[in-house]
């Protein structure tokens, strides 16, 4: 028996069975797709994830109507925390959707699929290499994609920096224009609070290859997270120019900050 | 005799598995030339057979011989055969050989037959690679470059003399009963080798859907180059233990290292230049060619898998 069966038998509650085996998503016999997606590890995640979804985080999410229940779907959301936790919960929230489930997939950074065991175990829970092609071609086999558009901009962000929308990459309307699909913008709050970080090592950075080195708290905070899903955004084409481009993401950053704002004066604190 | 009013193919490779599912699925209505460079192919009533090297004179003979009509080239020096400059010469010399003969005698349909490696395994591939994706193999190894120029050389061909008709088909790994290639050695073998911390997604096609879809794409002859897989995926590792495989875990870090243990206990299943395609995935997109030739594989992978570790249980394999 493998480790992953085993788990799957010992360590998965039926619910969480129940709420993978809703999502309308494709795989083939052995529960795989073609970008590495496996059903069991996703429902392995679930269950991993629930304590800190239900209890640690005590996450609370708005508007998970909106969520299309099939079809394509680009996900925009603000990025924060240092750690990716933003894109798990978000994922959880989605997987666990009781308007229609969806599982997420999200772009990861190119050299994860180098590192020996992250690269898989991530590509097993949806993650794929930020590849436009792939994200391209998911979208054409109809999937849900987050996309931060802030990229390390945003979740590396130090705390005088919290909630200030970073600088979006452009390359998330190009795909939305081309693949006519509709965007769901999403607003966290919360996430910023989970690792506040006053200033990064520069040198420490440099030296161990990595875009940041935060000082920050050595786990993250137990800070509620709240999640804000709006309402699709469709966008129509033809790209004339990219300031027409800067323009409509502008237009999804605006929403994506009334969307913070109403988070923001709806919490009572960090941790309420 | 009813032969001589048949069309007369020639079928290169003619000893393997896969080009007898071939021989088997067009011999009604076609006069086969089984052609070997490893041994003369026993030949069923109708057909003729020769041991012959495609770069030697006396291969001619056999186009002055017979009124080849089409050619099926599946014969190719394996990747754990010999030495690299020698498969160069027979795979990629001796294609160019081939195919000059065939235009020299107004051969009207060809299909070559090429492989996924061409693509090259990569941490960056996106998957479902199509038929466009450039061909990234040779950055990897001197050992894969004869299969990447047999491309290259097919598709000059291709382009050059529309007359061909070539069809280039590039499958994923071809596997059941009979099949000789390096991943059917392992499959096949008590212990398969895996890299600590990764298991790549892989696509297989039984032997039977292969020969089927290389008889499709001749009889139907729609020039072209095309993928062919099944729509079915599965982790490189999840396929060892279902074909009843034992994981033997090879250190990954540092990269020599995984090369050097598989030069040292000769790994023809397993070979040092293959080592990416155990550690990244190669997925193909075989949709183009199940549209246009109206393909549909009949076999599953678990019949695949089944087949290894059923024999396997039978001490067989």
């Amino acid at each position: 028996m493998s480790v992953r069966s085993f788990l799957k038998e010992h360590f998965v509650s039926a619910e969480a069975n129940a709420a993978i085996d809703r999502i309308p998503k494709p795989v083939g016999a052995f529960g795989y797709d073609p970008w590495g997606y496996n059903s069991d590890a996703a429902k392995l995640a679930l269950q991993a994830l629930k304590p800190f979804y239900e209890k640690y985080f005590r996450v609370e999410a708005f508007g998970l109507e909106n969520v299309p229940k099939e079809g394509r779907v680009l996900v925009i959301a603000n990025h924060s925390g240092q750690l990716p936790i933003d894109g798990m919960l978000i994922g959880y929230a989605m997987a666990t959707n009781p308007h229609g489930p969806r599982s997420l997939r999200v772009m990861i950074e190119r050299f994860f699929p180098t590192v020996p065991f992250i690269g898989n175990i991530l590509n097993e829970l949806g993650g794929v290499v930020g590849d436009p092609e792939n994200c391209a071609k998911m979208l054409r086999a109809d999937e849900a994609i987050i996309v931060f558009p802030e990229g390390v901009r945003g979740a590396g962000k130090t705390w005088d920096k919290r909630y200030k929308l970073q600088r979006f990459g452009l390359g998330f309307m190009h795909l939305a224009i081309t693949e006519n699909t509709p965007i769901l913008p999403v607003g966290v709050v919360g996430c910023e609070e989970t690792m506040p970080t006053p200033f990064h090592l520069k040198t420490l950075a440099r030296m161990f290859g990595m875009p940041y080195f935060p000082v920050t708290t050595p786990v993250p905070l137990p800070a509620k997270v709240r999640l804000y899903f709006g309402e699709p955004m469709r966008f129509e084409g033809p790209i004339t120019s990219e300031d027409d481009v800067a323009l409509k993401v502008e237009q999804v950053k605006n929403v994506i900050n009334g969307l913070i704002a109403r988070g923001l004066q709806e919490r009572e604190g960090w941790f309420k | 005799m009813m032969h001589k009013h048949k069309p007369e193919i020639l079928v290169t490779g003619a000893g393997g598995a896969l080009a007898q599912q071939v021989i088997q699925e067009l011999k009604r209505d076609y006069h086969i030339v089984q052609v070997d460079f490893r041994r003369r192919v026993p030949r069923d009533e109708g057909m003729s057979s020769y041991r012959v090297e495609y770069n030697k004179r006396g291969f001619e003979d056999i186009f002055r011989k017979h009124k080849i009509e089409g050619v099926i080239h599946l014969g190719r020096m394996g990747l754990y055969e010999s030495t690299h400059r020698n498969r160069y010469n027979h795979n990629v010399l001796g294609t160019q050989r081939l195919l000059d003969l065939a235009h020299k005698y107004g051969v009207s349909k060809v299909v070559v037959l090429s492989t996924f490696f061409v693509y090259g395994a990569s941490p960056y591939n996106p998957a479902l690679l199509t038929e466009e994706a450039p061909l990234k193999a040779s950055e990897l190894t001197m050992d894969l470059v004869d299969s990447v120029e047999l491309e290259n050389l097919a598709n000059i061909y291709l382009w050059k003399y529309p007359e061909l008709n070539i069809t280039i088909l590039r499958p994923s790994n071809i596997a059941g009963p009979g099949v000789l290639n390096s991943m059917s050695l392992l499959l096949s073998s008590k212990y398969a080798p895996v890299l600590m911390g990764f298991s790549p997604m892989m696509q297989f096609i039984h032997v039977d859907d292969m020969g089927h879809a290389i008889a499709l794409a001749f009889r139907r002859n729609k020039p072209g180059v095309y993928n062919v897989t099944t729509d079915d995926w599965i982790s490189y590792q999840e396929a060892a233990q279902l074909c009843g495989c034992k994981r033997l875990p090879i250190p990954s870090v540092p990269e020599w290292l995984p090369k050097k243990i598989s030069e040292r206990f000769d790994w023809k299943g397993w070979p040092p230049y293959l080592l990416n395609y155990y550690k990244y995935p190669v997925i193909i997109d075989g949709s183009l060619f199940n549209k246009t030739f109206h393909f549909k594989p009949k076999r599953t992978l678990d019949d695949i898998f089944s087949y290894y570790r059923e024999k396997k249980e039978m001490g067989i394999l």
